[in-house]
Formats: structure tokens, C-alpha cells, sequence
């Protein structure tokens, strides 16, 4: 079908791939009410929380996420939204336009905390827990990372041993989003049958999570060490569904889907601000945009970003298909960190000396970024995954 | 009580953040920009649904406007309303507020209602009449600017903002109240009342299915035209006073010339 001569298409600088086009009604209403939401409740202030380090009333904050159905959202039953991996890649998306800090919060809780209670809890577990975590009544973090196992999980020292009927799990844990304020940690320990789940009540003797402090990077968003110290749990805590590592890498994998879509709207704010920055900023005597070497910056932050979006939204389709290998996971987890942190030092350059300055939120993002770009599997495992997937050796594991 | 009928009016109006033009007729260009939900009006549906919440009820949805308008319809439907009746006939274009009265109180009529609720003006045209044009077609209390309302037994009482404070004003049921900014904060659709949405009942009426000539409504029924209109001149350069021990006086002359003080 071809349209009248005056109907030209034209490239929406807001939209370089024409992603709209590719949404339904509902996926463009669920990207509008989280787009609203962060445009009237976070927009306004998550600069300052930035800079202080702290993110004040993030209860009340969880309990709001948690009534529009942000939590769990990709889960079904329990309270949870039921929507489609689609729906959550663009929810991650908006929410990280507004900050990596805040979408991190709902990776954890829900990617993470609430997936490997649903996927590999008991009865017990989902009924007492997951109604709570959807509501953002209780928040959950997740423990697996550890001061000296990171890309290596297995090399974990954190361990759980039997005492009569009861667990105690001993160890510490590192880099914890949420840990702080979290009701419930997923933690992860080595046991006499391998890698196991448990699930620990954050009031439980022994159990604490000391703040980390200093960060120069996800500074909206709380971060924590998880000391276990002779913490003494039910038989029934283990999460009965799983052993050994594939547990939690399976919960990494949910996570992961969100932080390449999520990575994509910070570099889209990056994206944005340098192209409004460029359009009004005038040297020489013409706006910056009318010269070459801005042009080329901000083309070639539109072809990535168009880029980008495109295969999240594909393996967006392909995960809601069921048909997403890990695999893909690691392909796009690699390619959205790594070229939305370009654009966002591309976009710093674009803005100059007040690149640099918190009145704007290209520094936030990228510091954010510097973060989103190694956790959860950092550049070098993911290139690595990738390879192996390819040749068929493991460069990684002797 | 019975199970309160509320029906709230909702208007789409073109996104005031973009900029927006006038068609040749000189009425407003609702095709090419982006429409959105009057602001006002989703305070109007807020108020419903806690009405309905609160007394038990059922929150009907009606909107009279283009095609596009449908979209506003199923926002308001993924709020939590219930139902939508959208009055939708080309004979519309170029209603004023008077013709656009008679359009909805025929509507009103044919569905039914206990209680109307409405946004106090819309962001485009801002006459602010036709709550009051509604309430006397229908025959009904009109309770206008409520900054809150309360339903009980078979009246409304509202808090009807005025300059220095509120006045209260009580009416009967059926009654039409329009609602300012204050009153509350309209929620975010949630992800299951979006898919819910989908699912809810849309009533399309056309002029015909409601009886009302096509003379008394649209550019030929409207008893108001735009004669002439310009573009508002770009704004001046301000005044600038240099303080030179006379700046205070200086200002308060400035002031005094325009009648601030």
C-alpha cells in the first residue's frame, strides 16, 4: 500500500527507530502511566537524592510502584500484574530514563527477589511473601555476589550447614541493591548438596546489612553488605526447587532482560538533553547542532539507540514466544550497557563544562551507568558467553 | 442507597506542552497534534471512582469528540471507570459550548445518571459554562468548582471554592458538580486496569441515535463565532531599573503606572 506523495515519511528525532509503531495500545499505555509516574514523582527530585546519596521515603516510594503494578510485574498470580516481557523491558526503560538507581529497586525486588521465590519456592514462601513484594509492602533483596566471588559464583564461600532440622548459614555478601532496607533476602550458600536458595527474614539473630557507603555511582539506590553471622533458619527456608547454581543464574537471566532495556532509556535521556543542548547552545555565532562534529555525535547516538531498542524489542518478542536463549540475554545485556554509556559520555562532551554539572542528568546517568555496565555480568563474561555460544570452547572455566 | 450512577464527562484536548493552531474556520486543530485527557477531568474521574468506592456505584465515562478521542476513553477506562459511552458524529465539529451542552445532556439522558461529575473548564476552549449549561438542560442542581464533595442519602454536598474561602452548597440527587485541581490526585492507570480495559464496554452514539438535529449542534448550531483572532505578539524586551539610590521608587512608579499598587 502506498500513501499520498504529501504523506512523506519523516524520522521522528524522539523516536530514530519508530519503535511506536511496533507497540500495541496497551504497551504504549503501560510505557505512558510509568513515563507519568517518574515524570511527576521522581523527575522532580531524584537529581537531589543523587547528590545526597539517599533515597528518603523509599518505603512509601515501593508501596507507589507497587500499586501501578511495577513489581513482578512479568510474574503471574500472588498479586502480581501478569504482563508480558514486552510490557516489563519498556517499564525498565522509562523507569531508567528517570534513573539506573530506580530501576535497579524493581530489578531486584522483582527480577531477582520475587522470580526465585516464585520460580523455586515453596507454597509457604510465595503465599507469605509474594502478595507483600508485589505490593511493595515488603521489600526483597538478593544475595549471591561476595567480597572475593564475583563473575565466579561457584568459588562462593558463604555456606549453610545442618543443624538438626535447622539451617545456619554463615558467610558475607557484597554489592546488595536494597539490602539495607530489605523485609526478605534471597541468599544463596553452599550446602553438602551444592549451591542452595534460603530465604531469610531480615529480622532474623545474626543477619545485618551495613550500608555501603561512598559510591560514586547508583547513588539514588541503596546498596548493602549482607553479614551472616551463625544465622540460624527453619528446615523450610531453602527454597525446595533448585540446587546448584543454575538457581540463581536463572534469576540473573530475568534481571538481565530488564537492564538492556533499562540501560537504553538512560541513554535516551543522554540522547535528548544533548540534542535540546546542541539545538540552543550557540558559539560562534550558529547553535552547536549546525556543525559537523556535533552531528556526528548525535547521529551516531541515534543509530545506536535505534539499534538498540530494536533488538530489545525483538528478544522481547522472542522471550514472550518463549524462544530467548541465554545467549541472546548476554548478547543485548553487552551491546545496550556498553553503547548507552558511549552515548552518554558522548552526550557529556556535546554539553560542555555543564556536561559536568548535576543541573543536568547526563553525569548522573553515565556514573549509573558505569555500574549497570559490569554488574550483573560484566562486558568481559558476556563477550565470553557470546564466544562460547559460537565456537562451542569455554574460555572462561577449564 | 441504591447504586449510585455516576457519569463523568471527559473531554480530549490537545496536548498543551505542543504547540497548537487554528483551522481555517478559526475553531482549534484537534487532528495533528496529540490529544490527552483534559486535566481537569481526570480529577472528575478521580472524584467518581471514589464515590463509587466509598458508596458502591458504577462510573460511566462520557466523551464527545473525534475518533481519536478513543484513546482518552480507554485511559479513563484503565483508571478503573466501568463503562464509556462516546459521542461520536462528524455534525459535532465546531460545537460551542452551548451546542456541545445540548449534545451531552441528550446523551445523559439516554444513559441514565444519579450523579454528573465534570472538570471545572477544559484547557482548550476555558469557557468554564458547561457544567452550568448541563445542569440547566437536565433540569438538575448544578454544584460548580467543589473542592470536595460528599455524597449521602439521597444529596451532595460540596465545598465550592470561592476567592476568600469555600462556600457550602448541598443539592439534590440527580446533580451535576464540577471539580477544581484541589480536590484530589487523580491516580495512575495500573497494569491491570489497562488490561482490563480492553475488556469494558464502549458505547458509540451518533447524533441520530440520540435525536438531536444536527442544526442545534456543530458550527451551525453554535450561538457563538470567532470573528477574528492573532497570535499573541512575541514578548518585549522588560524594563530594566539601575538602582542609583532611586530604585525603590523607580519600581513602585512602574508598579503604580500599571495599577498593581
Amino acid at each position: 500500500m502506498s500513501s499520498a506523495p504529501s504523506a512523506r515519511p519523516r524520522l521522528d528525532p524522539h523516536d530514530p527507530a519508530g519503535l511506536d509503531s511496533l507497540l500495541s495500545e496497551e504497551e504504549l499505555a503501560v510505557r505512558q502511566t510509568v513515563r507519568d509516574f517518574c515524570a511527576d514523582k521522581i523527575l522532580p527530585h531524584v537529581a537531589s537524592w543523587y547528590e545526597r546519596g539517599e533515597l528518603p521515603g523509599v518505603r512509601e516510594l515501593t508501596r507507589e510502584l507497587g500499586k501501578i503494578g511495577l513489581l513482578g510485574m512479568h510474574l503471574t498470580g500472588y498479586g502480581c500484574a501478569g504482563m508480558s516481557a514486552v510490557d516489563y523491558g519498556l517499564a525498565c526503560l522509562e523507569l531508567e530514563a528517570a534513573d539506573s538507581g530506580l530501576r535497579s529497586l524493581v530489578s531486584v525486588q522483582g527480577s531477582l527477589a520475587m522470580f526465585a521465590i516464585w520460580k523455586f519456592g515453596s507454597q509457604a514462601h510465595k503465599s507469605e511473601w509474594l502478595p507483600r513484594m508485589a505490593a511493595g509492602e515488603a521489600i526483597g533483596c538478593f544475595g549471591l555476589t561476595e567480597p572475593d566471588a564475583g563473575s565466579d559464583p561457584a568459588s562462593m564461600r558463604t555456606s549453610a550447614s545442618r543443624d538438626g532440622s535447622d539451617w545456619i548459614l554463615s558467610g558475607r555478601k557484597m554489592w546488595i541493591t536494597n539490602g539495607s532496607i530489605a523485609d526478605i533476602a534471597v541468599v544463596w550458600a553452599r550446602t553438602g548438596d551444592g549451591v542452595r536458595g534460603f530465604v531469610v527474614p531480615a529480622g532474623t539473630p545474626g543477619f545485618s546489612a551495613p550500608e555501603i557507603k561512598h559510591k560514586g555511582s547508583l547513588r539514588a539506590s541503596v546498596t548493602a553488605e549482607l553479614v551472616l553471622d551463625s544465622v540460624r533458619l527453619p528446615g523450610d527456608a531453602v527454597l525446595p526447587e533448585v540446587t546448584g547454581l543454575r538457581g540463581p543464574l536463572s534469576c540473573l537471566n530475568e534481571a538481565r532482560f530488564g537492564i538492556f532495556w533499562g540501560a537504553l532509556g538512560a541513554a535516551r535521556t543522554c540522547y535528548e538533553t544533548a540534542l535540546e543542548y546542541a539545538k540552543t547552545r550557540e558559539q560562534f555565532g550558529h547553535p552547536i547542532a549546525a556543525y559537523q562534529l556535533t552531528q556526528e555525535k548525535l547521529a551516531n547516538m541515534a543509530v545506536e539507540l535505534a539499534k538498540g531498542q530494536l533488538l530489545a524489542l525483538h528478544f522481547g518478542r522472542l522471550k514472550d514466544q518463549g524462544r530467548l536463549a541465554p545467549e541472546h540475554v548476554s548478547i543485548a545485556k553487552l551491546n545496550s550497557t556498553r553503547e548507552a554509556l558511549e552515548i552518554c559520555r558522548s552526550a557529556r562532551t556535546v554539553l560542555g563544562g555543564n556536561g559536568i554539572s548535576y543541573e543536568f542528568p547526563v553525569m548522573r546517568h553515565m556514573a549509573n551507568l558505569e555500574s549497570v555496565l559490569t554488574y550483573e555480568g560484566t562486558p568481559e563474561m558476556h563477550t565470553l558467553v557470546i564466544g562460547q555460544a559460537l565456537t562451542g570452547h569455554s574460555a572462561f572455566r577449564g | 442507597m441504591t447504586t449510585l450512577n455516576i457519569v463523568v464527562c471527559v473531554k480530549q484536548v490537545p496536548d498543551t506542552a505542543v504547540e497548537r493552531t487554528l483551522t481555517p474556520e478559526g475553531t482549534l486543530d484537534r487532528e495533528s497534534p496529540d490529544g490527552l485527557i483534559n486535566e481537569l477531568d481526570e480529577y472528575a474521574i478521580e472524584e467518581g471512582l471514589k464515590i463509587a468506592e466509598a458508596h458502591g456505584g458504577e462510573v460511566t465515562i462520557l466523551s464527545m469528540g473525534p475518533a481519536k478521542a478513543a484513546d482518552s476513553v480507554r485511559k479513563a477506562l484503565s483508571m478503573g471507570a466501568d463503562k464509556a459511552v462516546h459521542v461520536l458524529d462528524d455534525g459535532l465539529a465546531g460545537s460551542d459550548a452551548l451546542a456541545t451542552s445540548a449534545a451531552l445532556a441528550a446523551a445523559l439522558t439516554r444513559v441514565g445518571f444519579d450523579l454528573v461529575i465534570l472538570g471545572s473548564e477544559s484547557t482548550d476552549a476555558r469557557t468554564g459554562v458547561v457544567p452550568a449549561m448541563l445542569a440547566e438542560r437536565l433540569g438538575v442542581p448544578q454544584l460548580t468548582l467543589a473542592a470536595t464533595v460528599e455524597v449521602s442519602g439521597a444529596g451532595v454536598t460540596i465545598h465550592r471554592l470561592t476567592e476568600d474561602g469555600y462556600a457550602v452548597v448541598t443539592g439534590s440527587l440527580p446533580a451535576v458538580v464540577s471539580v477544581v485541581e484541589k480536590i484530589n490526585e487523580p491516580r495512575y492507570p495500573t497494569f491491570k486496569g489497562i488490561m482490563a480495559a480492553k475488556k469494558k464496554p464502549v458505547r458509540t452514539l451518533t447524533l441520530a441515535d440520540l435525536a438531536v438535529d444536527t442544526g442545534a449542534v456543530g458550527l451551525a448550531g453554535a450561538a457563538t463565532g470567532i470573528a477574528d483572532w492573532a497570535a499573541r505578539p512575541p514578548r518585549t524586551a522588560g524594563v530594566v531599573v539601575k538602582d542609583e539610590g532611586d530604585g525603590g521608587s523607580q519600581v513602585a512608579g512602574f508598579l503604580a503606572e500599571r495599577k498593581f499598587i
